[in-house]
């Protein structure tokens, strides 16, 4: 070989050695838990979502980033008749990954599966008010509604709303078969799950073309798998104490937004003392919520003063009502003529609910109320405290986006009952105006904080971690996603 | 064989009592596999269909039936959460855990041998003060705690091995023994200096014998003594230890499991029991009994074949 001919050889080899680095699509995404199978629409574990959603699934409607309604599988949609019916136009050049069509059938399908009598659709009750869907064309169908809402498009644009095939629906929970960007490889449990690009997806291509999914549940395992490189991002990292270490580290970026979680001190409203407002909201005013989130959580989160999401454009900032005023809530217990009180506090695994748990005795004691901790596995509170009822005081973070409805429900664990906001929901669910629902929503937000249903502690912050130069990762998560349609490697 | 035949009848009433104790502790748990499957927002209603489809509306003693019945002829049935057959679930992770407890028990003896038997030769001399030195840290220390070590060095630092996960066999077996070796290690250290002490004491007994004096005696060097005469007499209690060190290796490696994020059959129990995923909790704690057991049994045979006085 001449000098000339090495050199270009040489050259050659470079350039392709850093388009080689530059073109890297591959991903591999940490997750503290392992998704108990991979069927959105029969099972409430967020794990299935932070695979499934906008990946491999997608519904008539989906969330952004920023947790407004875009198009999904629906090009356009409109409500008629005061929002008795919708009428959805879909995309006509859609396949699931198993080659069939996708075609105003499988919404009819889809729809009719997840309200059905024998239904396991976690989420039932975003189709309950569903009457029936007609089938106009191949590409149109008109859903039509018991009662008129504004929140259907809302509604479907959740995971569980995801449409699927009769074809391939009783292989959901281990093959799931969707028209998403990327399609199923493979599951090796308790390890990851692989995913890999849809070649023939209706819209645009995505830049990644191979993602896993690993399972990592120790915190320090996680560290130094991040540390290690092994993993290239963990979107909900599980030690926010970590973050800052990460941050100081210049082959990491930290990536902090907000969930939709809103972390409650609940309370026992049919039990004893806790039925009396007076001692709900000396509770209240005990618990200083600056150090439980400095404490408990590193200083990630936002205070909250009712059940809503800062974020939300609907919300009314109540945390000063409830403001931290340990001569108010002693006075406020000796006006209810409570002494000597000791609660049960039944605290589940999560480290918001142990770690702010022992701040929040701590403070209590301050006012001289006495808690005794139980910590819990997710089970056992299930059984004991969700279904049986049996505690006064609870902390639990609650993820669904626009769940302000839960109390609406007076079987519900805090067993909230009271009549003018079970109508005030009533009339939100058949409201299709949008400022009369925002001026709805904002009067719910007030009822439950006037009537101290519950302690509100902080708003849970989405703490991630990803390696510098993997960009596109959803900031704040307004469903449970992690969305790898705009994910893509920047040298 | 008589005596294999009685240690073989032992091992099926052992099963067959274990089999029983098991099915009913695991059942009354508190707890509802379907409550935890469906979350906060369900209604009743849903949680008890996916109760029925999951045939958990029968009574305790119908699915205690099915489960042994069908367990007789190699049928765990199917997991609640996952929905995937258990054989397939415990199979994937057997491959995982048994390579990792025999890698582990292999290290562990490779160390302990030479240093037991050097303690015991050498006694009150530098190699047994070092080696009764190394082991009483190798005792004292966590075995998690040591595995974090290892993974500092070696995965963080120098990157040598992974931090965790494991690839797969399919892969090639040098990446899925790169992937098991500092849990290998992890596991294996404390183990090896429980061993080597064993060792160690049970070959000073051994040479404090008369018929070693007598070896001794008519000529024999101490080498020879010590190989050809104490060695095998002082195996017992060593054969015991290592016996119950590979059930342990087998079952007990949840720990070191979740330093590595292996997919082993500890972590499978630990998310079946957090999840009240019972029927695997129930099948994976049996095939661990079952596993015991036969560990138990071939040692029992170890010994006969040992010390043909217990053939009796």
């Amino acid at each position: 070989m001449s000098a000339p001919g090495f050199l270009y050889v040489a050259i050659a080899s470079v350039w392709l050695a850093s388009a080689a680095q530059a073109a890297r699509t591959d991903v591999t995404i940490g997750m503290q838990l392992e998704p108990p199978n991979l069927d959105p629409t029969g099972g409430a574990a967020a794990a299935i979502d932070e695979i499934v959603y906008a990946n491999v699934f997608e519904g008539l409607t989906r969330f952004g980033p920023d947790g407004s309604v875009l198009p999904g599988l629906a090009l356009e949609w409109s409500p008629k008749d005061g929002g008795k019916y919708y009428v959805f136009a879909l995309r006509d050049n859609v396949t699931f990954h198993d080659g069939s069509a996708f075609t105003a059938e499988d919404v009819v399908f889809t729809l009719d599966r997840a309200r059905s009598e024998d239904s396991t659709n976690a989420q039932k009750a975003l189709f309950e008010n569903i009457e029936r869907v007609d089938i106009i064309d191949p590409t149109t169908v008109e859903i039509h509604l018991a009662e008129p809402s504004g929140v259907l498009p809302f509604n479907l644009a959740w995971g569980d709303a995801v449409m699927v095939d009769e074809a391939s629906v009783d292989t959901l929970a281990t093959a799931p078969v969707g028209t998403g960007p990327f399609r199923f490889e493979r599951w090796v449990q308790g390890d990851r799950v692989e995913l890999v690009r849809n070649d023939d997806y209706w819209g645009e291509a995505v830049a990644l073309e191979k993602a896993s999914f690993r399972f990592i549940s120790e915190p320090t395992a996680a560290f130094s798998a991040m540390m290690a490189g092994d993993i290239d991002a963990f979107p909900n990292f599980p030690a926010p104490e970590n973050i800052p270490q990460f941050e100081a580290d210049p082959r990491f970026s930290a990536v902090v937004g907000s969930t939709e979680g809103e972390t409650i001190l609940a309370m026992n409203n049919a039990k004893a003392p806790l039925d009396d407002i007076r001692v709900r909201r000396a509770i209240a005013h005990a618990i200083d919520r600056a150090a439980i989130i400095d404490g408990a959580m590193f200083g990630f989160g936002t205070p909250i003063g009712t059940h809503f999401a800062p974020h939300h454009p609907d919300y009314v900032d109540l945390v000063e009502a409830s403001g931290f005023d340990q001569d108010a809530a002693k006075a406020l217990l000796d006006e209810a003529g409570v002494t000597d009180l000791t609660l049960s506090l039944k605290l589940p695994p999560p480290s918001y609910a142990r770690r702010g748990g022992e701040i929040i005795a701590a403070q209590l004691r301050e006012i001289g109320i006495n808690t005794e901790i139980e910590n819990l596995e997710w089970a056992q509170w299930l059984e004991q405290v969700f279904k049986g009822k049996d505690f006064d005081l609870t902390i639990v973070s609650h993820t669904e986006p626009l769940d302000i409805g839960i109390y609406a429900r007076p079987d519900y664990y805090f067993q909230y009952d009271d009549a003018d906001f079970q109508a005030m929901m009533e009339s939100l669910a058949t409201e299709t105006d949008a400022a009369a629902r925002s001026a709805l929503l904002v009067d719910a937000q007030n009822k439950i904080a006037e009537d101290q249903v519950n302690a509100y502690l902080f708003q849970l912050a989405k703490t991630g971690v990803a390696a510098v130069g993997l960009q596109g990762l959803w900031e704040n998560s307004p469903t449970q996603a992690n969305d790898l349609t705009g994910v893509f490697w920047q040298d | 064989m008589i005596f294999a035949l009685k240690r073989l009848v032992a091992l099926a009433v052992t099963l067959m009592v274990a089999s029983v104790l098991v099915f009913f502790v695991v059942e009354v748990v508190p707890g509802d596999p379907a409550a935890y499957m469906l979350g906060l927002n369900a209604a009743p209603d849903t949680v008890s269909a996916l109760r029925s489809e999951l045939g958990l509306d029968r009574t305790g003693f119908a699915r205690w039936f099915e489960w042994i019945s069908g367990m007789l002829v190699g049928d765990f049935g199917v997991s609640y959460t996952y929905r995937t057959e258990i054989s397939t679930m415990v199979l994937d992770r057997v491959v995982v855990s048994l390579p990792l407890a025999i890698y582990a028990l292999l290290l562990a003896v490779v160390i302990a041998f030479p240093a037991g038997v050097l303690a015991a030769s050498h006694r009150r001399g530098v190699g047994d003060t070092a080696v009764m030195g190394f082991t009483q840290i190798g005792v004292a220390i966590p075995n998690f705690w040591f595995a974090m070590l290892l993974v500092l060095v070696f995965a963080i630092h120098w990157r040598w091995f992974p931090s965790g996960g494991f690839p797969g066999w399919s892969g090639g077996a040098f990446d899925a023994l790169k992937a098991l070796t500092l849990p290998a290690i992890a596991l294996a250290l404390p183990q090896a200096a429980i061993l080597a002490r064993v060792l160690r004491s049970s070959l000073l007994d051994t040479l404090g014998q008369d018929y070693i004096r007598t070896a001794r005696a008519k000529g024999l060097s101490p080498r020879a003594t010590l190989w050809k005469h104490a060695l095998r007499n002082a195996m017992i209690p060593v054969l015991t230890i290592v016996g119950l060190q590979f059930s342990f290796l087998l079952a007990g490696a949840i720990i070191i499991e979740n330093v590595f994020y292996l997919p082993g059959l500890g972590r499978l129990i630990f998310q079946a029991i957090s999840s009240r995923d019972l029927v695997v909790v129930e099948s994976v704690v049996m095939l661990l009994v079952f596993a015991v057991v036969v560990v138990t049994f071939v040692v029992d045979l170890a010994y006969a074949w040992i010390d043909p006085r217990l053939r009796r």
